[in-house]
């Protein structure tokens, strides 16, 4: 069942490059988005599959026996998730606020950090 | 034979540096005063070196040894021979005067204190390359010598020329320093050892190997570039953009001397082999007469006396390649009375200038009657320069010409550059203490006035010490010289310095009349030497500086060049190199070591409502990527989203599974109320060349992700956390779900850094959202903006209200992610 998951997250990864090679802001946005759905999702496979089992101790119990699903690789994306979640909101106003002062969503008119012609270095000390 | 250990010697090079950090208090307190405050440390430290003088001339080594990384056998390790205590006295002893000299100097400077704390630092620098037996120490030190020597020249950084010289002493230096860092590397793979004091008598296997010569060369360079040896010997007259006091000590006494100190120390382990001798000498011999040619050519006096140290560099380094025993104690000798003289001329210089308004020899005469003691210093400093008795310059003058007095061609060729040399170090030396103060007075910028006790001391003093040393030559023999002689010969040098009758009527003096009277008649005609020496220079057009700017600016335009080439602007560029590398890292290793797994053709065994989740995911991104409208676009993002969400709930993740849930939500609203207000294109608008260039990097990227992940998968995984959050979190934590008490209770801090991301992000989306005041004067959307300003007065009013919504609820989001996870580790 790993390598099911395994194709479907390379096919997140593919679309989100997909996307994020775009020169549309607001597609590399989306890209943005569902490649932190992917790394997640890569994650939470690397730390192989366990079904319908969470890693919950039962009530009276005092250590938890297997079959379980592994914990770790959850508290990491639980926090991936959140601040995924913060960066992609940040980045969508951020697009948002440029579309708003720039008049563009076109990365290659957006040059203000790295102007077309900057001028050269000075030749002196 | 080790005289004993001490660990105060690693304090020597320590305390300039401690004085360093208090220099700008004790200045801010005491003004002037600071000067004489703050030479009671290089004092001390000299009072406390004349100490082990005694000790060291009859044999003694002392060491002392710290330790820094034992594992590689790396201490600072320091040590007393010799060598180390003549430099080390000549570095304390002038240093004092020049601390006291600065006090007056610079007084009124505002940055004086700053000034004090340099040379200081470079004291401590200085001492510490000198006392080093650790080659990696060493060259530490040595860099710290190159950085606060950039610190000095550029300390009036307001001028381009200040600047300039600067950064021309740093990159010569400097890159003379990494040639001795990979020599001093060569050396301790050969010889096993970074101790210098252990691997000096290992001569005769280092220069059997065939290594060797590279070593050699490399030191070599090291020891040209700080000594200012031809080639590199330009940036030393450019050096003098500093101030007085530091020309006087590092460009002529001590820092440039730090080569030839590194010649001498290496001596006993590269020297006496013929690649040695003819190094040394053809550098040396183009050196000094260079130095001592051009020295003539200048009018301002510290041009002069820089040049003429250019020269004695040259010749100090003649006498090293030569090596005989004489040579050797030639080579002390005249290091001695080198630094005592040019130190004090520089100084005097300073004097001049500081009383007078200009330093250009031709604009000044007469100032005998002005500066009587001055005068009577630059006559003492002029005659040990020109190597007349009873001054120690004449003894270093002796002892090299006896050391060559020898009938071969080797020997003939390099005692006439030697007389040459002298002559015109004679011509300057005689010019200066002289021209400035002889004649009928003439008009100079300042009423001319002597000056202090603080400015005079230093300048006296050396001028004394100078005679002295001559005068009792056959203890400061013993004391100084045989010592010092013996480190860098390796045996024991026997005194034979002292004065008699008959060595005015030995045929040795001839050599020295014959550089009196060259002198003498180069004096008389100096004014005439001058110009050809100025015609002829304006006749070439180019120099040495001229190529050093060539090769920095060629360095900035090939920075530029760069920086244009991988920093072209174009965002999607980026990505593809990123993505394009991001492939390859995951496929390259995986094909280089064969670890592509292999795949059965079988259907894995799913039931069906998984197999539904999986398609309904890619059915959400195959919607998403042919998207013709925002409301696909939302819809799908959301649909791939949610099956994520399902993936986590089947495989035994609830937590995530409901985190995924409430920000798959929460991005569907936020992107649906900012993409309604974003006019877009509704096509994905890449010509047919992108589309194939971006699916193929995007295909093989995501199909490398696959293989990666299923190669990973078919290993055995290290379950061992795993185990040890299963077995402990209950008895220990007291939690039951156990992703709940890993973030709250063993991540507990990684938890707080997540809360401050989603701060971090709330704060800065707020400050996008608030910070709108007229938007960008400059730049693209400048005229634009001015346009459209009234126009939309209104609309802002709607935009503001609304993102303030979007705010709260965002706000109210993290509250809730948060309140869930601690709610959950509670249960």
């Amino acid at each position: 069942m790993e390598i099911a998951l395994a194709i479907l997250i390379g096919m997140f990864f593919a679309v989100s490059i997909y996307l994020l090679l775009s020169r549309a802001i607001i597609r590399m946005l989306l890209g943005i988005s569902i490649f932190g759905n992917a790394v997640n999702l890569l994650i939470f496979t690397a730390g192989r599959l366990t079904k319908e089992t969470p890693p919950i101790v039962p009530m009276g119990e005092e250590i938890l026996l297997e079959p379980f699903a592994n914990p770790l690789p959850q508290a990491l994306i639980l926090t991936a998730i959140v601040i995924g979640f913060a960066l992609f909101t940040f980045l969508l106003v951020l697009g948002y606020r440029a579309y708003q002062e720039l008049d563009a969503d076109d990365t290659d008119t957006m040059r203000i950090a790295e102007p077309e012609r900057a001028p050269r270095p000075p030749l002196t000390y | 034979m080790i005289f004993g250990t001490d660990l105060t010697i690693a304090l020597i090079a320590i305390a300039p540096f401690l004085a360093s950090f208090l220099a700008p208090f004790i200045f801010r307190f005491s003004g002037y005063f600071a000067g004489w405050i703050l030479a009671i440390i290089p004092a001390s430290i000299f009072i406390y070196l004349l100490g082990f003088i005694k000790p060291v001339s009859e044999g003694g080594f002392i060491q002392s040894s710290l330790e820094w990384i034992p594992q590689y056998n790396l201490n600072f390790s320091f040590f007393i021979d010799g060598l180390s205590l003549s430099f080390a006295l000549l570095i304390s002893g002038i240093g004092t005067f020049i601390v006291i000299y600065s006090g007056k100097y610079l007084k009124g400077h505002p940055d004086q204190g700053k000034f004090l704390a340099y040379i200081l630092m470079f004291m401590g620098s200085m001492l510490g390359l000198v006392l080093a037996d650790n080659l990696v120490v060493l060259f530490i030190f040595w860099e710290l010598t190159s950085i606060t020597s950039f610190l000095l020249i550029g300390f009036d950084h307001k001028r381009q020329a200040s600047r300039r010289a600067a950064i021309q002493a740093l990159v010569v230096t400097g890159a003379g320093g990494l040639a001795l860092l990979v020599g001093v590397i060569i050396l301790q793979q050969l010889l096993g050892n970074w101790e210098f004091s252990a691997i000096r008598n290992y001569s005769d296997y280092l220069q059997s190997l065939n290594i060797y010569p590279l070593v050699l060369i490399l030191i070599s360079i090291a020891a040209f570039t700080k000594s200012a040896q031809f080639p590199f010997h330009f940036w030393l007259p450019n050096a003098m953009e500093a101030p007085t006091p530091v020309s006087a000590f590092l460009h002529s006494a001590t820092m440039v001397k730090a080569g030839v100190y590194l010649l001498a120390r290496m001596n006993p382990l590269l020297g006496a082999s013929d690649l040695w001798f003819i190094i040394l000498t053809i550098f040396g011999s183009v050196t000094l007469l260079w130095g001592a040619i051009w020295a003539l050519k200048q009018t301002d006096m510290k041009l002069m006396l820089a040049q003429t140290t250019v020269a004695s560099l040259g010749l100090l380094v003649i006498l090293i390649g030569v090596g005989t025993e004489i040579a050797i104690s030639a080579m002390v000798i005249y290091l001695v009375a080198h630094a005592l003289y040019k130190a004090g001329l520089f100084l005097l210089v300073g004097i001049i200038d500081h009383g007078t308004g200009t330093r250009n020899i031709t604009e000044l005469a007469g100032l005998k009657k002005f500066l009587p003691i001055s005068f009577i210093a630059a006559i003492i400093g002029a005659i040990s320069m020109a190597g007349l008795p009873p001054a120690i310059g004449f003894f270093a003058k002796e002892e090299m010409y006896l050391a060559l007095m020898r009938f071969d061609i080797d020997a003939i060729l390099i005692i006439s550059v030697l007389i040459l040399g002298n002559s015109f170090m004679l011509v300057v030396g005689a010019a200066i203490a002289t021209k400035p103060f002889l004649g009928e007075i003439k008009p100079t910028p300042l009423k001319p006035h002597e000056g202090n006790l603080a400015l005079l001391s230093g300048p006296i003093l050396f001028g004394i010490l100078a005679l002295a040393a001559g005068i009792f030559i056959s203890d400061f023999g013993k004391l100084f010289v045989n010592p010092t002689a013996s480190t860098i010969y390796n045996y024991l040098v026997e005194n034979h310095l002292k004065w008699y009758i008959g060595m005015f009527f030995k045929p040795l003096i001839l050599f020295s009349i014959i550089t009196w009277i060259i002198g003498a008649i180069l004096f008389y005609r100096l004014e005439n030497i001058r110009s050809f020496l100025r015609r002829l220079d304006d006749g070439f057009n180019w120099d040495f500086d001229k190529g050093f700017d060539a090769i920095i600016f060629s360095l900035i335009r090939f920075a530029d060049f760069l920086t244009r080439l991988w920093h072209h602007g174009r965002l999607e560029l980026y990505m593809v190199v990123v993505f394009i590398l991001l492939a390859a890292s995951v496929l390259i290793p995986l094909t280089l070591t064969g670890a592509i797994p292999s795949i059965s053709a079988t259907i894995p065994y799913l039931t069906f409502y998984e197999w539904g989740v999986i398609i309904m995911a890619a059915l959400g991104l195959f919607a998403l990527l042919i998207a013709r409208t925002r409301l696909v676009a939302i819809v799908s993002m959301g649909i791939q989203g949610f099956a994520v969400a399902l993936i986590f709930m089947l495989f035994g993740a609830p937590d995530l599974a409901f985190t995924q849930f409430m920000v798959e939500i929460l991005t569907v609203v936020i992107l649906a109320l900012v993409m309604s207000r974003l006019y877009l294109d509704r096509r994905d608008n890449r010509i047919f060349e992108d589309v194939l260039r971006d699916g193929s990097i995007a295909l093989i990227g995501g199909v490398g992700i696959s293989i990666l992940l299923i190669a990973i998968v078919q290993n055995p995984l290290d379950l061992r956390l795993t185990e040890f959050f299963a077995l402990t979190s209950k008895p220990i934590a007291h939690g039951s779900n156990i992703v709940n008490v890993i973030l709250v209770d063993y991540r507990g801090l990684d938890t707080l850094g997540e809360i401050a991301v989603v701060m971090t992000a709330g704060i800065a989306v707020l400050a996008l959202i608030r910070i709108r005041a007229g938007g960008p004067q400059m730049g693209i959307g400048a005229a634009k903006n001015n346009k459209r300003r009234n126009k939309n007065k209104l609309a802002s009013k709607k935009t503001s209200s609304s993102s303030a919504n979007k705010r709260s609820r965002k706000n109210s989001t993290r509250n809730i992610n948060i309140n869930m996870k601690q709610g959950k580790a509670k249960r």
